[in-house]
């Protein structure tokens, strides 16, 4: 009996037009849809794109050459060459980060004991070429300094928190 | 000015054979523009239904959309399979596409407005929509491809299947109008929207429907496309313009299973408010070309309302609704149909 009924019921379609109402409200519901270029989401003050490398403000650069961002990479994809400056400091004399082989974690940034190496809010870059994967100190320090207001408010945005 | 061209009119009228294909360009160019306007009304629905924007990138809203994919496609190069069967796989969408724009000779847009008014219009139509799926099992064989093969075998069984109840649906109507002619069977629906055939006939309006949707392949029918577990089923192979032919093909069917709903089971051009108290002395219960054409719009909004909603069915569960449950229903209304005529329930036709 139980049986029956539930097959007359089916012959309703009861749940085809139920999942038929629920398309139906949703078509006038107002779109969650962003568009893109012109419209963003808000980004968080740890986002970790593009990297760039910091100074001092009298323009000394940070990067004291320790290696530990070069040590902690788990992609390998920083290259570190070092040597004695003319006042006795240790500096780098290379600093290369492969964009192709770097996962983004961010364990260089942690790893920094002078803040030297930070990831930017940077996510919409491209390269025409291979060789353009890989950022140079010249490429890193430049952003650094393009981006430094954005990156030190950032950091103090985050401080209290780390 | 005026005389010449009324010359030019009578000669072309007097001339028989340009006279029918400037028809049949009438009728065809502005189904292949709908078509176009079809994909991308099917994306913006779609879209909105799952809370999206659709398309809105080419041209204001996006309307400029289904040009750009024409072109895209027609540009691209066709690939034919090294060990298809060269004749057959070009072939193969042509007979998809043909007789779903064929079938609209015989569709009535008004009272006048008909390529050919043939008695046996409706079989026809019958006889055309069923050829469609040679296009589909061609292309599958074709290919010589397994994915294409499983999805032209798919294809095969469903139509054959749903073929049956969708005949035994137009049995009902026939029954009621007593007619072949699709323009007699709209006559006869005359009276009031209660006359239209969806009510007397509402077990075979919804079976017409859900096997229009099987007959064109299309969700939650669309086993013999089945992306995720046949790729893309009968069309995997092909590319460029040939698969723009199955998509027009597909569309092109879309539309002309909604007309024939519209006329079938929905009065056609005849208007809705006709024989209600207050409005019907007015314009609006005038059947025309417009209502016609608004009934097949509602019915093609259904069909990407269907496929915004429902998930595929899977194989077995096809072949039993088909032959199960859609077959027996029809069976009983035809009886029912048959009973409602003999005794005076419904008044049969004109």
């Amino acid at each position: 009996m139980k049986r029956i009924i539930e097959y007359l019921k089916s012959l309703l379609l009861l749940e085809l037009l139920k999942g038929l109402s629920l398309t139906m409200r949703h078509m006038f519901r107002p779109t969650i849809t962003i568009n893109y270029p012109e419209e963003k989401t808000p980004k968080s003050v740890r986002f970790r794109g593009l990297h760039a490398l910091r100074r001092y403000p009298n323009g000394e650069e940070r990067c004291i050459a320790c290696k530990l961002c070069e040590a902690v990479c788990p992609a390998l994809a920083i290259t570190i060459d070092s040597e004695q400056r003319a006042d006795g400091t240790r500096r780098t004399t290379r600093y290369d980060i492969d964009l192709f082989k770097c996962i983004f974690c961010g364990f260089c940034e942690e790893s920094c004991p002078v803040d030297s190496i930070v990831e930017t809010g940077i996510l919409e870059y491209h390269m025409e070429s291979r060789e353009e994967g890989i950022m140079t100190k010249e490429k890193l320090l430049a952003i650094g300094d393009r981006y430094e207001s954005e990156i030190a408010e950032n950091r103090n945005r985050d401080a209290a928190y780390r | 000015m005026l005389e010449m061209l009324e010359t030019v009119y009578t000669w072309i009228q007097s001339q028989y054979l340009i006279w029918t294909l400037i028809k049949i360009l009438l009728i065809t160019i502005p189904i292949i523009t709908v078509v176009a306007f079809y994909t991308y009304f099917e994306r913006k629905v779609i879209g909105s239904m799952q809370i999206r924007i659709g398309p809105n990138r080419v041209g204001p809203f996006g309307l400029i959309q289904p040009f750009a994919d024409v072109f895209k496609l027609l540009l691209k190069e066709v690939i034919l399979p090294t060990n298809s069967n060269r004749f057959l796989f070009l072939l193969a969408p042509i007979i998809a596409l043909a007789p779903a724009l064929a079938a609209w000779a015989v569709v009535p847009f008004n009272d006048f407005l008909v390529l050919s008014d043939i008695d046996a219009g409706l079989i026809y139509v019958l006889a055309l929509t069923s050829l469609g799926v040679y296009g589909i099992i061609i292309a599958g064989w074709a290919s010589n491809s397994k994915y294409s093969f499983l999805g032209a075998m798919r294809a095969a069984a469903q139509t054959v299947s749903y073929e049956i109840a969708m005949g035994f649906s137009l049995v009902g109507v026939l029954i009621l109008a007593g007619s072949l002619n699709l323009r007699e069977i709209v006559l006869a629906q005359q009276g009031s929207i209660f006359d239209w055939y969806w009510l007397p006939l509402f077990p075979l309006f919804i079976i017409y429907m859900i096997s229009g949707l099987a007959e064109t392949n299309r969700a939650p029918f669309d086993q013999a496309e089945g992306e995720s577990e046949i790729v893309a089923g009968f069309h995997v192979e092909y590319s460029g313009s040939t698969f723009a032919i199955f998509f027009l093909a597909e569309y092109a069917n879309m539309i002309l299973i909604s007309g024939l709903t519209a006329i079938l089971f929905a009065g056609g051009w005849l208007s809705p408010f006709e024989g209600l108290p207050v409005v019907g002395d007015t314009f609006l219960a005038e059947g025309s070309i417009f209502w016609f054409l608004a009934k097949t719009v509602v019915f093609m909004f259904m069909f990407l309302w269907y496929r915004a909603t429902f998930p595929r069915y899977r194989y077995d569960q096809i072949m039993r609704l088909g032959w199960k449950v859609l077959i027996p229903i029809t069976l009983v209304w035809v009886m029912v149909a048959a009973l409602m005529t003999v005794l005076g329930i419904v008044v049969k036709g004109s």
